[in-house]
């Protein structure tokens, strides 16, 4: 049992008369990986706008706390400073590489902030290029470190375009890496990928818990993703959490089988093999 | 022969100030996908600076040409570059979320203003400036035709040639090139990876404020009378290069605004010189027609 990185409290995100997440209370916890699993519209995709600055919530707080204690209420602050400072990362369901640029150059807009720093604004980076060169070369070295761990190092320097799907997602998950993140959210990484993709991608997952210590936020459709790797597990419907517990509590809570996975027996019987 | 080795020469003179103006249009549409009418005033704005900073050196005795025209150089870049970051702050960026026409029309209505504001500041009678630099290179001596370069067009070329490399690598390698290049593509995911969009585009605007000031100081040294009214056909021509070059592509920008000059001065000296932007626009038209998207740009292709 460890402390809580992300705590949500009593949120809620009114689109108009919509409600899109209706007093909605969770936690996320530290080196863990939380799931929010949910039918199509259930409110997964805006709870994640919520905590990446997209949207501002109607009401509620969100409270990030970081290993040294330091809290960011994530609902008062600019969508690049809760990158910047509280060090949340996202991928998106419809990727979003920056298509026109290299695969590394893609990992160095990630590092942007730092280097941005070292560069003095990228005006000593021209009056005085070898000082700069040296942490060029430091963040080179880091993108490097991610894309041999997502085996993309061998197109490195091919326009992200031009890379397959699975590579792309793969590709995602790294760009959010080299942010430095303390919290990873992903919105449905399996989405679109074949068996054995997705498989790659769970070992990707844990192995960046177990050595980066990282907490992960995941949206998932894939219930083989889901019930592998996850730690713990928050069930929405109609923006309303139905259940949160681990995944064998979530496989045999009856509300979930009853609002998620339909109350047909064969698909429950899928499920919890 | 000797007639058209001059009439090179000035053309990539002029197509050099040209090129250098373009490239402020086609960054800040590169990064926001408006066209920045201010632009051309600002060029404007840029070479009255100069032109003040010179006066006021020269009257307080400094004579050394190199020092006088550095710290004039110096001088109006920051200087202007401090005006196209109001213009921004100002007109553009309380709507940037706000209809794609809203700022095209503070733009044109930031043009009017800046010109108004100098006429009135400073006067609508032309500002002349005695020749700063002199002398120049006889290339060649055949017919009783000589084919010279003056200094200035060496500085003018020079300069421009530094400034496009350096900025050139600027856009490339440096972080603050590709956030620029990150926000083109996309600016929410760039957010999101904690780049500040608003400052990006701010240092675009920073930027190109700068090179017009460059571009208004050649003008001014290489012309030697400036008024309120020049930053307008400069920047349409401008303008003109940097959608023949493909707007959003710099090479793009600096290619077409030598083109435009070149074109320009060709048809000045070979046929009449009332005709020489009928040339220059009918230029832009016809490689239109069969390059829509200018010389250098890339057609947006859907992947679906």
């Amino acid at each position: 049992m460890s402390d809580a990185i992300l705590k949500v409290e009593h949120m809620t995100m009114r689109f108009g008369g919509l409600v899109a997440i209706d007093d909605l209370s969770f936690e996320a916890r530290r080196g863990e990986i939380t799931a929010i699993i949910g039918p199509n519209g259930a409110g997964k995709t805006t709870v994640f706008n919520c905590i990446t600055g997209f949207y501002k919530p109607t009401t509620g707080m969100l409270t990030l706390t970081h290993e040294n204690g330091d809290t960011f209420l994530l609902e008062r602050m600019d969508d690049f400073r809760i990158a910047r400072h509280a060090k949340v990362s996202r991928t998106f369901q419809n990727i979003r590489l920056f298509s026109g640029m290299t695969v590394l150059e893609n990992l160095l807009v990630a590092q942007h902030n730092h280097l941005m720093r070292e560069s003095g604004f990228s005006f000593m980076a021209v009056l005085w290029p070898r000082g700069y060169r040296a942490h060029e070369e430091e963040a080179v070295e880091k993108a490097r470190y991610w894309l041999e761990k997502t085996d993309l190092i061998h197109r490195a320097d091919d326009p992200a375009a031009d890379l397959p799907y699975g590579e792309q997602r793969k590709l995602e998950i790294a760009r959010a890496m080299c942010a430095d993140p303390v919290l990873l959210c992903l919105d449905e990484p399996a989405a679109g990928l074949n068996p054995k993709e997705s498989d790659e991608l769970n070992r990707l997952l844990l192995s960046i818990r177990e050595e980066e210590g990282l907490s992960i936020l995941l949206i998932e459709h894939d219930m083989s993703v889901v019930m592998n790797i996850s730690d713990h597990i928050v069930v929405l419907d109609y923006g309303k959490k139905i259940s949160d517990g681990d995944p064998e509590f979530i496989r045999n809570d009856p509300k979930v089988i009853a609002a998620y996975l339909g109350v047909e027996d064969e698909e429950v019987e899928e499920l919890a093999p | 022969m000797e007639y058209f080795l001059q009439q090179l020469i000035n053309g990539l003179t002029l197509g050099s100030i040209y090129g250098l103006i373009a490239i402020g249009y086609t960054m800040v549409y590169g990064i926001i996908g408006m066209i920045n009418f201010a632009h051309g005033d600002i060029f404007m704005i840029g070479a009255f600076i100069s032109l003040i900073a010179f006066l006021i050196l020269m009257s307080l005795g400094l004579t050394f040409i190199p020092l006088a025209l550095l710290i004039v150089l110096i001088v109006a870049m920051i200087v202007t570059s401090a005006y196209g970051w109001t213009v921004e702050r100002l007109a553009y960026r309380p709507l940037r979320e706000s209809f794609r026409l809203a700022p095209l029309i503070t733009a044109i209505g930031m043009s009017i203003f800046l010109q108004n504001y100098v006429q009135i500041a400073q006067g609508a009678r032309v500002k002349p400036l005695q020749p700063v630099i002199t002398g120049g290179y006889t290339i060649m001596e055949k017919n009783g035709f000589t084919v010279q370069i003056s200094n200035i067009q060496i500085l003018i070329m020079v300069l421009t040639v530094a400034l496009m490399a350096i900025f050139s690598w600027v856009i490339a390698k440096t972080p603050l090139g590709r956030a620029q290049r990150a926000c083109e593509q996309d600016r929410v995911m760039a957010s999101l990876l904690g780049v500040n969009v608003d400052r990006t585009i701010s240092l675009t605007f920073v930027i190109g404020a700068a090179l017009a000031a460059v571009a208004g100081l050649m003008f001014l040294l290489y012309y030697g009378v400036i008024d309120f009214y020049i930053g307008f056909i400069a920047g349409i021509k401008a303008f003109t290069a940097a959608v023949l070059g493909g707007i959003g592509s710099l090479p793009g920008a600096m290619l077409g605004g030598l083109i435009i000059g070149l074109i320009e001065t060709f048809w000045s000296a070979y046929f009449t010189i009332e005709y020489k932007d009928v040339a220059a626009f009918s230029m832009l038209a016809i490689v239109l027609i069969f390059l829509p998207s200018g010389l250098l740009g890339k057609p947006e292709v859907e992947k679906v």
